[in-house]
């Protein structure tokens, strides 16, 4: 039964050629639904209990009005203002540090002292544009948006190879849960202590990756000024 | 009792709010169709456990029919007196209240830190959604103490909030709708093809080639479904048990570890993990809504190697 799979095929050519991902997905959606042989009702209820079941994925909305309020108080002017102080501060050496901090703490299992909402936009984010602009003078708009893509990457990547260590996180439990199942006994340390070596190699590999994106800004705003670059 | 429902009230009245201030900006051409998309929204939130499933389905048909019309618009940019008055509002509050402005910030994740630990021991929370109460009460608490030592309104806060969220606009329902799309997934049985397609290709005689299957395999598969949690149980009954541990006598701890953390490789990769990636693209107004996954790819890739690598060398070993 390959036509159950009709919604891979229509999520690819439709985020491939760009149209809206919301209207993408739930075509894939119904196009799935009917492939398997169900009716409309049923299909359109499916949407709405997920859609209800899942409505804790909206409630990080609620930071919003206090990230508005101490922005428009001047957030981000103090956040400019404090990294201005430190003249070893490079975006990449903040990103760096926020990097360690939340790979630390999502470890320990404290994954909530973070998140994009609560920490990058806020925080971050203006830390890391903070850092860049005393070094290198007001930047153009496209190099900022690359710092703020990178901020949002350093959460992701920092807090994926870091909460596995951690032995009673979801996934963890997960995967004990599963070998359960199917017979197979394990304790969440003989899991959680595998998740080491990689969580390592992301700290290497990113940070690498974080040394060269410094490089690149230099580079990137000394061909960004009238007259500059050759 | 303090539930999910409650924190779901409060979500909707927020959305409500966004949709009135968006219905009375008169600067906005386009804030009819603005309105109609935040108040759909915000029903969802209001009446999601009340009505019939079939209902709320209703309602998010038609917000995607609105953000695929791409008749959602923001209001003009302000005058520029009213742009400079903000400017210069900001640089004083900046030096009157110095760092007290990160402590407000921080106080979100803190509470939520500590409320985690707490709330279990509070008898009217319900025990079973502790984190997200914790998250809620942190944002409440942040907001009074913002209101009270910056002498600001809610009024203020909820308006300037609105112009971030018409940035993010359709985006911000788009990881309930890969929900619902998961969902359809596992009925249709898209899972058990999958595995089975790859389960046919890989040769098994060599373990090199299962652990490569194994590993890409949960990479790909998470970018199709947006979330390794869906690929992790048909990947690893597909190959990882049978292959790995059975044929080969991997260590299914070993397995399971790196097998789940090659999924998440893939959830860098993909804007099916719309609440990792897409979100916080539109959180930050970043122009190129693909722009944090291409920032992820290449270390993404390199670390899904450093998985193969490792799971070959040790799964038979330890």
């Amino acid at each position: 039964m390959l036509l159950v799979l009709i919604g891979v095929p229509i999520v690819v050519i439709g985020f491939a050629l760009r149209f809206n991902a919301l209207l993408v997905v739930t075509v894939a959606g119904l196009a799935t639904g009917l492939a398997a042989g169900l009716n409309l009702v049923d299909i359109i209820s499916a949407f709405g209990k997920a859609v209800a079941d899942n409505r804790y994925m909206g409630l990080i909305w609620l930071t919003l009005p206090v990230i508005a309020l101490l922005e428009r108080n001047g957030l981000k002017e103090r956040a400019r203002h404090l990294i201005s102080r430190v003249h070893a501060a490079t975006a990449g050496r903040v990103l760096m540090l926020y990097f360690v901090a939340r790979q630390i703490t999502a470890a320990l299992g404290l994954t909530s002292l973070g998140g994009h909402a609560q920490m990058v936009r806020p925080l971050i984010a203006p830390m890391a544009e903070a850092a860049a602009t005393n070094r290198h003078g007001e930047l153009v708009e496209s190099i900022r948006q690359q710092i703020r893509a990178h901020a949002a990457a350093v959460d992701n990547i920092a807090v994926f190879f870091g909460e596995d260590i951690f032995i009673a996180i979801q996934s963890i439990l997960l995967i004990k849960g599963f070998l359960e199942q199917n017979g197979i006994i394990v304790a969440p340390l003989q899991v959680s202590v595998w998740a080491i070596p990689t969580a390592v190699a992301a700290l290497l590999i990113h940070g690498a990756r974080l040394a060269l994106f410094d490089r690149r800004l230099k580079r990137d705003v000394a061909i960004s000024r009238p007259g500059g670059g050759q | 009792m303090i539930g999910l429902e409650t924190l779901y009230t409060l979500a909707g009245l927020m959305f409500a709010a966004f949709a009135w201030f968006n219905l009375t900006d008169r600067t906005n051409p386009r804030r009819f169709i603005n309105f109609a998309f935040w108040a759909i929204y915000a029903a969802t939130f209001l009446l999601g456990s009340r009505v019939p499933h079939f209902v709320t389905g209703c309602l998010a048909l038609l917000l995607a029919l609105i953000a695929g019309s791409g008749k959602l618009g923001r209001s003009k940019a302000e005058p520029a007196a009213d742009v400079n008055a903000a400017a210069q509002r900001r640089v004083a509050g900046a030096n009157r209240y110095g760092n007290r402005l990160f402590l407000v910030a921080l106080l979100i994740p803190i509470v939520t830190l500590v409320g985690t630990f707490a709330l279990p021991y509070v008898p009217w929370v319900d025990p079973k959604n502790v984190t997200l109460i914790a998250l809620v009460l942190g944002t409440v608490i942040a907001f009074i103490v913002a209101l009270a030592m910056l002498r600001d309104s809610p009024v203020h806060a909820l308006k300037d909030a609105r112009y971030t969220m018409d940035a993010v606009g359709w985006a911000a329902i788009l990881p309930q709708m890969l929900a619902a799309l998961g969902a359809l997934f596992a009925v249709a049985g898209v899972g058990g093809v999958v595995s089975g397609l790859i389960t046919a290709w890989v040769p098994v005689d060599s373990l090199l080639a299962v652990v490569v299957a194994y590993t890409v395999g949960m990479a790909l598969f998470t970018m199709i479904m947006g979330n390794a949690f869906a690929a992790f149980p048909v990947m690893t009954a597909g190959i990882g048990l049978p292959l790995i541990v059975h044929q080969f006598h991997g260590n299914p701890a070993i397995l399971g570890a790196l097998g789940m953390l090659s999924g998440f490789c893939g959830t860098l990769m993909t804007p099916m993990a719309a609440n990792f990636n897409i979100v916080p693209a539109a959180l930050l107004e970043l122009k190129d809504k693909n722009g944090v996954i291409k920032v992820q790819v290449p270390t993404a890739c390199l670390l899904l190697v450093v998985n193969t690598v490792l799971l070959y060398l040790f799964v038979s070993r330890y």
